[in-house]
């Protein structure tokens, strides 16, 4: 199962390969992580994919918690949660195809940042899923680029994430 | 009014004073020299290794000894790097530890300059934390917190690399020993409602074993335990890291687990129906098969660490915090069960399987057991004994006669050739009236050799003792069970003279290759001052027993030819 886990760090030096180290040497795999600052200056939230069972999971958030400069660790799969990704991709546009693109990237809510003679760039936000579908369906178009953020995620209600 | 300002350099050493630091264990460099400079004005003693290795080595035995910080001091680049496997080692076994390292001037800081190393990159994986200080003015608070840090909760190294330009820079310098860290709240009071769970668990226990670790020594819980066991009447089993906290000549002592433990308390473990662990970690070496480890029993898990909890076996009741604190409040509420048919039990399995080895040694030949037996039979109260990695290792732990904590220093987790010298030289200096014998290898013994100049230089009375059997005798001992004795690389033909290589260094060297011999040996160097080392000339092929093969259920021992 895949679980996301929204972690909370100080921004220091270093904090991200602490993190990824962590991973890479116990032998824990990231699906996908996103970092970004939060509203409390000074403190930067990592959202972090990781596949695994219940206990490898729990294994992996008490090795993150023993880490000096991590604050915070939770579970956001134990909760109702949203979770949004941005994908931006180069897809090839020949004058005759610019319309089928549209419509399918008009479907899914996207929206074409960007024309040249012969590509366009789409921008889609939503789950894996969604980002799946789309690509799937832009693929006989040619997909010449992808770019992915990943995952990010946020608790549901008035409930926050914040530092304990 | 203009605030007095400090040098970095100044800041180090006069942190070092207000933490109570007596010894600093070091080698210096060019990118330590301003602090080294201001280290010739302090009154805090400096340890001049022989290799950066030993620094951090000696640190640790001095740290596990007196249970404070041990800190050392090198230069960048090599002399960092060099520290590595002693920063590992103190990592694996949580020993507190400050490491103070030079660094290339800031501005050089990533063009591969002369002697730079990223030390904090490297160090990253083995350290409980470490820091590159970019700024003078944050020293104080990184020396304040790495203190803190490396003593408090689960015990471990941490790290300050200094560029050479911030040791000459100058701030204001205002230290607290106390200190906030934000994402660091270790929890050292036990869970009433699990302590209330194990004392009902203990209280139905038909079959209850103690199963305890380091974290009963480092937490200084020696007494706890021993109260708490008698009261109980619980019999006691201790790691390799834990020996020292029971009394080793005790009925309630079951001896050590797992690959190379007794056979009593590997039955014992696979036969429990209760097992309170108590600062241990569940290592491979003691679990053997995890999937046939200790399947009868209910499992209690006290540590101070909880990503412990459950990392290797499946916790029934897990209890977060310092093993002294939770022992003594179980204690508090203790309801002994019957344990008087279990008891009966393992008397009849002790009578069986003595660890017995060695005994037949007489004669011309030299048994290596025999010359544990008679160092701990000989020795007085008051002994500290370091060891190295292997066979002799392994026979310390099974033959010599441990009674008090702190007393048994040995490279457990990370199983470190050349721990065992450079440790005894660091408990000779934590302990000055304590009597410290090196168990030692001829392969281990020339790992860190040259510190025999340390030991010559400082006048150490400590008592050498190589068990010379002529190969790296664990690792041929794997090759004669394992791979059909095809001995690839084992043998160390081109052995010094270890008598003359300790007198070419200004030491007493002593030889013994018989019983007789090596009984005399023993007690002529308990009488010398100064360092002193004897050679035992052993049975080179001896194999420690009793064994369990890796990853293999403990109950099923490999028990050896005379043990039979």
């Amino acid at each position: 199962m895949k679980h996301v886990l929204a972690v909370l760090v100080e921004d220091k030096p270093g904090v991200l390969t602490r993190v990824a180290g962590l991973f890479s040497r116990r032998g824990f795999n990231i699906d996908n992580i996103a970092v970004g600052e939060t509203v409390t200056p000074g403190i930067s939230r990592m959202t972090i994919t990781v596949e695994g069972s219940e206990t490898i999971v729990e294994q992996v958030a008490k090795q993150l918690h023993k880490l000096v400069n991590v604050l915070k660790v939770s579970n956001l799969s134990k909760e109702p949660s949203v979770s949004r990704e941005l994908m931006l991709i180069k897809v090839k546009a020949e004058m005759g195809s610019r319309s089928d693109i549209q419509q399918i990237v008009e479907t899914f809510r996207g929206k074409v940042v960007d024309v040249s003679p012969d590509s366009m760039v789409i921008e889609v936000t939503g789950n894996e899923e969604k980002m799946e579908a789309i690509k799937l369906l832009l693929q006989d178009f040619g997909i010449r680029e992808i770019v992915r953020t990943g995952k990010i995620a946020v608790l549901r209600g008035s409930k926050v994430t914040g530092e304990s | 009014m203009k605030k007095k300002m400090t040098k970095g350099a100044a800041m180090i050493l006069s942190a070092l004073q207000k933490e109570g630091v007596e010894i600093i264990f070091g080698y210096p460099g060019g990118a330590v020299l301003p602090l080294y400079n201001q280290l010739y004005d302090s009154s805090i003693k400096h340890l001049l290794v022989r290799h950066e290795q030993a620094a951090v080595h000696a640190a640790d035995g001095y740290a596990r000894v007196t249970g404070r910080p041990g800190v050392v001091f090198a230069t960048s680049g090599p002399g960092a790097t060099n520290l590595v496997t002693g920063i590992a080692n103190a990592y694996m076994d949580s020993v507190p530890m400050v490491l103070i390292t030079g660094q290339v001037p800031s501005s050089f800081i990533g063009t591969d300059a002369f002697q730079e190393a990223d030390i904090t990159g490297i160090t990253l994986p083995v350290t409980k934390h470490n820091y590159l200080v970019k700024d003078v003015n944050d020293l104080p608070s990184i020396l304040s917190e790495a203190f803190y840090l490396a003593s408090t909760g689960r015990r471990g190294p941490v790290l300050i690399d200094v560029p050479k330009d911030v040791f000459d820079q100058e701030a204001h310098f205002a230290y607290q020993v106390e200190c906030e860290i934000p994402g660091y709240k270790p929890t050292y009071e036990g869970h009433v409602g699990q302590i209330n769970r194990a004392i009902k668990a203990i209280r139905d226990a038909k079959c209850p074993v103690i199963f305890g670790g380091g974290g009963l020594i480092r937490s200084g819980a020696s007494q706890a335990l021993r109260d708490f066991a008698d009261k109980a009447e619980i019999p006691v089993i201790l790691s390799l890291m834990g020996l020292g906290s029971y009394p080793g000549d005790r009925d309630l002592f079951l001896g050590m687990p797992g690959m190379h433990g007794s056979i009593t308390a590997n039955y014992a473990l696979t036969e429990a129906d209760l097992i309170i662990a108590a600062g241990v970690r569940f290592d491979d070496r003691v679990t053997g098969k995890l999937e046939s480890f200790a399947n009868k029993a209910k499992i209690i898990h006290i540590d101070i660490d909880p990503a412990e909890i459950g990392k290797n076996v499946q916790i029934d009741i897990p209890i977060v915090g310092d093993v002294k604190q939770v022992l003594e409040a179980l204690l508090k509420k203790l309801q002994p069960g019957s344990t008087s048919a279990w008891l009966k039990q393992i008397e009849n399995w002790q009578k069986e399987f003595p660890m017995t080895g060695g005994l037949c040694g007489t004669g011309d030949s030299l048994k290596p057991q025999f010359v544990i037996r008679e160092l701990s039979r000989l020795s007085v109260d008051n002994t500290i004994v370091a060891t190295d990695v292997g066979q002799h290792q392994m026979w310390t732990a099974q033959h010599f006669i441990f009674r008090e904590p702190c007393s048994f220093l040995t490279s457990g987790g990370l199983g470190t050739m050349g721990y065992g010298f450079p440790a005894a030289i660091g408990a000779k200096l934590a302990d000055p009236d304590s009597s410290v014998i090196c168990i030692t290898g001829d392969g281990s013994f020339q790992m860190n050799i040259q510190e025999l100049a340390t030991a010559v230089h400082n006048q150490l009375d400590i008592i050498i003792a190589v068990i010379n059997n002529g190969y790296l005798g664990m690792v041929r001992q794997w090759q004669d069970v394992f791979y059909d004795k095809r001995y690839a690389q084992t043998a160390l033909p081109g052995n010094p003279d270890f008598v003359r290589i300790a007198e070419a260094y200004g030491a007493k060297g002593l030889c013994a290759s018989n019983v007789k011999e090596a009984t005399a040996a023993i007690e002529q160097a308990l009488s010398e001052k100064g360092p002193v080392l004897i050679n035992f000339l052993v049975e080179p092929e001896e194999n420690v027993y009793p064994m369990v093969a890796p990853n293999c259920p403990i109950n099923d021992i490999i028990v050896g030819g005379e043990q039979t």
